[in-house]
């Protein structure tokens, strides 16, 4: 496990951040953390990247205690933190050569390494400005690249995409996604649960300063049931015959919208029998959908306060 | 833009394990690197730039040519006063690493910083260094327009040297002093306030005026408060006047130094490893 806590614990005042957040990530792997605005998620990855010292517990990093051995943990991680950390009245060069220099790659190495990531965040033209004049999507980049200029063997992303545009956002994504096939291990926070759905090998679900699930995505939206097929029909009278005729085990008669929702395998060959069925009886269906569980499901099943609003069914 | 996604370039590859960190040469070396990034961000900002130089000038003819004439010092007031722009000048100039400091605390930049294999005061050292060159070049200037608008220094060589010192020293505690200030500001704004104070102290001194013009109440605090030993010191070494009071001068520009320098060490450290 290149990035493994237990039980780790941080207090503010009287409110645990994190209450007990076991960890394993192994290398190579990209894990999401996932949760709710304050659930823990950036305090994690301050105690992980040695800027927050955790108030119990433990937590080791490519094979070193995050408290006791800092130094050796710097060395092997990068952060790209949720607030730009780049100078603004530097040029993106300088930025890179400066980050080179303090991970001690020498001065013609940062150089040469400075020149590399350029070419391959396709800011070389933007390489000589300063950063003052970028983009937000260029500036997130040159943030990127900075965590790259060591090579680290842990990369940590707290929210990677917040406040880009769509354009930007998939610009990260796919330089993420590259950084993946390099084999390098991720672990990243995000409030987008499409960011971890298309990134992320496994999902941590955070919420309260604890882990709430966690698994694959798919396995965490099985959590929440599987496929449904959802009928809707013309009157109150056919969705009553209908719920009659095949609403058995799991069926979910929805009157107000004269829907009835059942469970399916996500076979054509069970939407058939469905339709057989209903056409046999003379039941008129006016539309046919199937719904799929997102993570969006299972964020709000999941991470829903009986206190802060009701879980929906 | 989506060059990014059709390169099929890997990162290449650059082993960690031949990278060594720590030791005396890499603590150099990084200081080096960030008293580069400050002198090139200080560089780059030009309202300090501007401010740390115009201000102490615009100060200076105001005093001497505007309040000067009304002012009887039982010398040329520009002689006087010179010596006082000076130390208003660099503690001014130094206030400034407040605002670079804080800048840093308050943007990612310090989670950067601090997520790197560097010792945490070489940030520190980075932006104190650069405010001394910063004020080296800004008291030579005001030295040598104050030496055009009639000053006339009658300091010998070694006067010279001594003045130089005294002034490095005052300004790296003041600067020390900024950065702990900095360290501690929730926003670049609110450390700007440590410019303010700069600007105001030296008025309470014997900088514009001999105390013993001031009112009784005022006296005790303006005879005995940090900046007035250390400008009759430099006012001493350059025009001539008696030096009563070196030995308190260097006692609390060392003073400031050593603690406002262990402050500002702590300070960074305790705000920055929450």
């Amino acid at each position: 496990m290149i990035v493994e806590t237990s039980g780790l614990r941080k207090v503010y005042g009287s409110t645990a951040v994190l209450d007990g957040i076991d960890l394993a990530v192994r290398e190579g792997e990209v894990v999401a953390l996932l949760g709710p605005n304050g659930a823990g998620k950036t305090t994690t990855i301050r105690v992980l990247s040695t800027l927050t010292r955790p108030d119990g517990g433990s937590a080791r990093v490519a094979g070193h205690d995050v408290v006791r051995e800092a130094d050796e943990v710097r060395a092997a991680i990068s952060l790209t933190g949720q607030y730009s950390a780049v100078d603004a009245e530097q040029t993106g060069r300088e930025n890179l050569v400066m980050a080179g220099r303090l991970m001690h790659l020498g001065r013609r190495g940062a150089v040469r390494r400075a020149d590399e990531l350029l070419e391959r965040f396709d800011l070389v033209d933007a390489g000589p400005r300063r950063v003052r004049t970028y983009s937000g999507g260029m500036r997130r980049r040159l943030d990127l690249a900075m965590s790259l200029v060591a090579a680290p063997r842990v990369i940590f992303l707290d929210e990677p995409t917040t406040g880009l545009d769509p354009t930007s956002r998939t610009t990260m994504w796919d330089a993420i996604t590259e950084l993946v096939r390099g084999g390098t291990t991720i672990l990243l926070t995000t409030q987008y649960l499409e960011e971890a759905d298309r990134l992320a090998d496994r999902i941590v679900l955070i919420d309260r300063g604890k882990v709430a699930a966690a698994g694959t995505a798919d396995a965490l939206k099985a959590q929440v049931g599987g496929e449904r097929v959802v009928l809707r029909f013309p009157d109150a009278h056919a969705l009553s015959r209908a719920t009659g005729l095949i609403g058995g085990d799991g069926a979910v008669a929805a009157p107000e919208r004269l829907e009835l929702g059942v469970a399916s395998d996500g076979t054509a060959e069970h939407l058939h029998r469905l339709l057989d069925q209903l056409r046999a009886a003379a039941v008129p269906v006016a539309r046919v959908s199937s719904h799929r569980p997102t993570l969006d499901d299972v964020f709000i099943a999941l991470t829903a306060h009986p206190a802060d609003a009701p879980v929906p069914a | 833009m989506t060059t990014t996604a059709s390169t099929p370039t890997t990162v290449p590859p650059l082993r960690p394990a031949s990278v060594r960190h720590g030791g005396v040469t890499n603590a150099i070396s990084d200081a080096m690197t960030l008293i580069g990034r400050s002198i090139r961000l200080t560089r780059r900002n030009a309202d300090t730039m501007v401010m740390s130089v115009v201000l102490p000038l615009l100060m200076m003819a105001m005093f001497v040519f505007v309040f000067g004439g009304a002012i009887s010092t039982g010398t040329e007031y520009i002689n006087y006063v010179v010596p006082g722009i000076i130390i208003l000048c660099t503690g001014y100039g130094a206030s400034s690493t407040a605002m670079s400091v804080a800048d840093d605390m308050t943007s990612g930049m310090i989670d950067r910083l601090r997520s790197l294999p560097i010792r945490s005061s070489a940030v520190l050292v980075g932006h104190v260094t650069a405010s001394v060159a910063r004020n080296a070049v800004a008291t030579a200037i005001v030295v040598l327009a104050a030496v055009g608008m009639g000053f006339r220094p009658n300091a010998t060589f070694g006067e010279w040297l001594l003045f130089g010192g005294l002034v490095l020293l005052y300004v790296l505690g003041l600067t020390w002093l900024a950065a702990a200030f900095g360290a501690v500001s929730k926003s670049v704004e609110s450390a700007g306030l440590f410019g303010f104070v700069m600007l105001f102290v030296p008025y309470l001194s014997s900088a514009f005026v001999p105390t013993d013009t001031m009112p009784a109440f005022l006296r005790p605090l303006s005879e005995h408060q940090p900046i007035t030993p250390v400008i009759e010191t430099v006012r001493g070494l350059l025009t001539g006047t008696p030096i009563d009071r070196g030995g308190a001068a260097l006692a609390w520009t060392v003073g400031v130094l050593v603690v406002a320098f262990v402050v500002a060490v702590r300070l960074y450290r305790s705000r920055t490893s929450r």
